[in-house]
């Protein structure tokens, strides 16, 4: 038995609508390719480039959050609506609770401070590390980002190399670079 | 990490909806059959938290699908109206509002809530949603209410 499109969407939308979901997931469109976006009762708990959300995606919110998790629009949409306004250029702060579980303390001390990196600025690996404390981890601030779980929001594409190179993206170079000129950081 | 020892509701879901819609449209018809598949899927959510290990996830379904089935068939019958018992001022407000006005209520009162006045479900089909009591039920869309009221009046 087929259940059709609309009756699987009702569900899905009651579902989160009444609060039962550990998390709830969808993949969004936006200038920069599709975005695996996840959201859980505390807050955004992952953005991911390219994810489709496969049975690993799944896998990982469930690890993460617990098993109630279901593909679930309505979950996402104040995310959604922050990041489209984002990509239009009318919108340089994010008003979204992010949920940090499962990051380790220092890597949560870092992304903490990569909240506060303003739009349309940048800031070194080295810069990072010596506000958390830690002025000779800039290698470790490096791994941190690169293991951000939520990019775009926590604004890892803002921090480059002492020399000014873009170094390196989880998204792809090209997207770091798109990101820094819809900012105005570059030109 | 919590350990899991079931699924993700999600692949659970797509395995078994299939079958569950066809059990409750051989029971209650096609129209019918859409609300119980709605109802079934949120009371399997409910206690899904609760469940041990993932053996017979298929039987646990199709046994809640059944009772679905069975409180429905009772509902048929005519019995009493249902008069609603909480007068809600300004009108019905819009489900697709509910999610967001509700943030941050006790989550059995927001589900209470959304269920009821969102998707207008009667008080009996919540509290087989919730694994509660009508009564129960009740109670908490009406408290959850109440705490929107002293919230909207602050």
């Amino acid at each position: 038995m087929t259940v059709t499109s609309d009756l699987d969407r009702r569900f899905r939308e009651a579902a989160a609508a009444a609060g039962l979901l550990d998390a709830g997931f969808d993949v969004v469109e936006s200038p920069i390719g599709p975005l695996f976006v996840a959201v859980t009762p505390r807050g955004l708990l992952r953005i991911e480039f390219g994810g489709n959300g496969s049975e690993e995606h799944v896998e990982l919110l469930a690890r993460l959050a617990g098993p109630r998790v279901l593909r679930a629009p309505r979950a996402v949409s104040e995310t959604k609506r922050e990041l489209d306004q984002y990509f239009a250029g009318t919108r340089h702060a994010f008003d979204l609770t992010v949920d940090l579980r499962g990051v380790r303390p220092f890597a949560e001390r870092v992304l903490a401070e990569l909240a506060r990196v303003p739009y349309g600025e940048t800031t070194t690996y080295g810069a990072l590390a010596a506000k958390v404390g830690a002025p000779r981890a800039a290698r470790a601030v490096g791994t941190v980002m690169n293991r951000n779980p939520i990019p775009i929001v926590l604004p890892c594409h803002r921090v480059v190399g002492s020399n000014g190179s873009l170094t390196g993206y989880a998204g792809g170079l090209h997207v770091k670079e798109r990101l820094l000129r819809l900012e105005g950081a570059i030109i | 990490m919590q350990r899991v020892n079931v699924p993700p509701f999600e692949s659970f879901y797509a395995e078994h909806r299939g079958e569950v819609l066809g059990l409750l449209r051989r029971r209650l018809g096609t129209q019918a059959a859409e609300d119980a598949f709605q109802e079934t899927f949120l009371r399997a959510l409910h206690a899904y938290p609760r469940l041990e290990h993932d053996r017979h996830l298929r039987a646990w379904v199709l046994t809640i699908a059944s009772r679905v089935a069975i409180d429905a068939h009772r509902r048929a019958r005519p019995a009493g109206g249902e008069v609603p018992e909480i007068a809600v001022e300004d009108g019905r407000p819009d489900w697709a509002g509910l999610g967001e006005l509700t943030d941050g209520l006790p989550p059995t009162e927001r589900a209470a809530v959304v269920l009821r006045y969102g998707f207008d479900l009667p008080y009996d089909r919540i509290a087989a949603a919730l694994g509660s009591s009508p009564e129960a039920a009740r109670q908490a869309a009406s408290s959850g209410v109440r705490r929107l009221r002293g919230r909207s009046s602050q």
